[in-house]
């Protein structure tokens, strides 16, 4: 689930301390306990869990035998696993900035004021949201048919034959037409929330500059939001590395497009669940991991490089 | 920083720009392929299984099917829609109301206490965000395996029951919300702590926690990859895998009885999220603003 808010929680910290200062004690901990008991069961056991496991390997003869790092060897190496991190980097490359802009062009739009029935347009183009990924994939799949969907009302109305969505050159754009659809109205929610609290006096001032619009939005709105921006590209980055429910559902009506390996998540489960080759399904987990954060820790960097 | 966690609008503001036709015929754009696909399943709804074949997807056609195609999704397979519909429920409401629940009692405590361990807990989740979730399902998945748990919807319900985004949104909620002067004199009159935290604090959070609620409801209710491999029997499916199955169903040859159930399945399984973000709109809208504000 991604977060609807900005990464620099610092300050709310810190001016929460100061108002505590002087009552250190464990009754804090009573109320924490739950989650953090939780936590540890859903978040940390299994992160231990799959260290662990990738570090051995199951044979028919033998048995489960420590093999040190030989499931990193094989992974750093295996062709399938790569050729479906190289989709997702496609896909995030060309969805991820196609998505947020259209949602921050939305933003913007809303925060101008100068629509009409804006509270129409936030909340109808906010609705796919709540749209499971499955009903969201299975209605677009049917508009993508050429049996009965509009592709195929559209091939019957103009006498053409447009190129079938999920054919092996469109399936990707197919999938990220989806993802784009159930997320830009959140991600436009989340920079319109931002857009919403820059101070008015930050707007006066830039009036009487005599600024323009454009003006406006690269020089206050723009800087202003940017933490929303760094935290909606993060969050967008695993999406995309974790990309499955699409995929896997449109996988029954193209078989040989989304192939097993087709998204590293897709790999890891038909491993686990039709090659019962757990030790190295949690090897592959663990390497996507490791990438996600690399590459969200990289765009955060950026991100707060361009702070200063 | 200083701002609370109601929204600032800036409607004060002396000159309220002209409304742009064209700029609302832009965004009018957006607004179509946003409601299309919708639009394209309420109205299939109401077909036939042979009028969905034969008619302008966009279009309405005759006769009207939507009560016979809604009973028929409801009996099929001895009502098993109903079922995943129960267990839909079951997951929602034990899953995202514990995870509120959790979310609510840490988030307040991060917010208002001082212990410690407090700075490795604030690492630890905003870490723990970072981990793609569904790389931690198959080893979940082990492990339960092993605990016995999985094929029982405690393998459902345990997961869900962890938001760090509601701990996080929460967390500062309560900080804004919560005047420390206001607890201070509940512990001077001796009211214990929690006796403090349910009489007082608890509707402070009002709005926070309705946002909680509602968006942990919408990923426990969506949710399809951890049903997916956690259950095998189709009795305690959720909504979402139920379809699936469904479809796949639909897919094989002399299947396609069952296009105009998915559907319609669709159309029920989407109808109360809608519903309840249509209706919640005032709070949960405040509730993200609040967690912009931390600037």
């Amino acid at each position: 689930m991604a977060v609807p808010a900005q990464p620099v929680v610092v300050p709310a910290v810190s001016a929460a301390r100061s108002r505590r200062r002087g009552r250190r004690s464990w009754v804090g901990w009573a109320f924490l306990a739950p989650f953090m008991a939780a936590f540890a069961l859903v978040f940390l056991a299994p992160i231990g869990y799959s260290i662990y496991l990738s570090l051995f390997r199951d044979r028919l003869i033998g048995g489960r035998t420590f093999v040190g790092v030989d499931n990193y060897r094989d992974a750093l190496t295996d062709s399938r696993l790569w050729a479906a991190v190289v989709r997702v980097s496609v896909f995030l490359v060309v969805q991820v900035p196609i998505m947020l802009l259209l949602a921050l062009l939305v933003a913007l739009a809303l925060d101008s004021g100068r629509l009409y029935g804006a509270a129409l347009f936030r909340i109808s183009i906010f609705l796919p949201y709540a749209v499971p990924a499955v009903v969201a994939t299975l209605m677009w799949s049917f508009l993508y048919g050429d049996r009965f969907g509009l592709v195929a009302n559209i091939n019957d109305a103009l006498g053409v034959t447009l190129p079938d969505p999920l054919s092996a050159h469109l399936a990707l754009a197919s999938v990220g037409n989806i993802v784009t659809w159930e997320f830009v109205g959140y991600n436009m929610l989340i920079f319109y929330s931002a857009l919403r609290v820059v101070p008015g006096s930050l707007y006066e001032a830039a009036a009487i500059d005599g600024a323009g619009q454009l003006r406006v939005i690269t020089a206050i709105k723009l800087p202003a939001i940017r933490g929303a921006l760094v935290i909606a590209t993060i969050f967008s980055i695993i999406g995309s590395f974790q990309l499955f429910n699409e995929p896997n559902i449109l996988q029954k009506l193209s078989r040989n497009v989304f192939i097993t390996s087709y998204t590293p998540n897709m790999y890891a489960y038909s491993l686990s669940f039709s090659g019962q080759q757990y030790s190295y399904a949690a090897t592959v987990a663990i390497v996507m991991g490791l990438i996600t954060m690399a590459v969200a820790y990289a765009v955060q960097l950026r991100g707060l490089r361009a702070d200063r | 920083m200083s701002a609370g966690p109601v929204i600032r609008r800036r409607s004060a503001a002396p000159t309220r720009p002209p409304r742009s036709p064209l700029l609302t015929a832009l965004t009018g754009i957006v607004l179509l392929y946003s409601l299309i696909p919708l639009l394209w399943l309420g109205i299939n709804a109401t077909k036939t299984q042979q009028s969905l074949f034969d008619s302008f997807g966009l279009a309405f056609s005759r006769p009207f099917a939507l009560w016979d195609n809604v009973r028929r999704t409801l009996s099929y397979d001895d009502g098993v829609f109903v079922r995943w519909l129960l267990n839909t429920l079951l997951y929602v409401v034990v899953g995202a109301g514990g995870a509120t629940a959790l979310a609510v009692l840490g988030g307040y405590a991060l917010a208002t206490y001082d212990f410690p361990g407090r700075r490795a807990v604030f690492a630890v989740v905003i870490g723990a965000v970072a981990v793609p979730g569904t790389a931690l399902a198959v080893p979940t998945f082990l492990m339960f395996s092993r605990m016995g748990l999985t094929n029982t919807p405690w393998s459902v319900i345990i997961p869900s029951l962890v938001s760090p985004f509601g701990l996080y949104l929460m967390w500062t909620f309560a900080a804004a919300a919560i005047p420390t002067e206001l607890l201070e004199a509940a512990r001077i009159d001796g009211a214990g702590e929690f006796r403090a935290f349910v009489r007082i604090v608890l509707p402070l959070l009002a709005p926070g926690i309705v946002t909680v609620l509602l968006f942990t409801t919408v990923a426990t209710w969506n949710n399809y990859f951890l049903p997916l491999i956690m259950l095998k029997n189709p009795n305690w499916y959720p909504l979402t895998v139920g379809l699936k199955s469904w479809n796949d169903q639909a897919q094989t040859a002399g299947g396609q009885v069952v296009f105009s159930l998915v559907i319609t399945g669709s159309l029920l399984t989407i109808l109360p999220l809608i519903a309840a973000f249509l209706l919640l709109q005032r709070y949960w809208q405040a509730g993200l603003a609040a967690g912009s504000v931390k600037q």
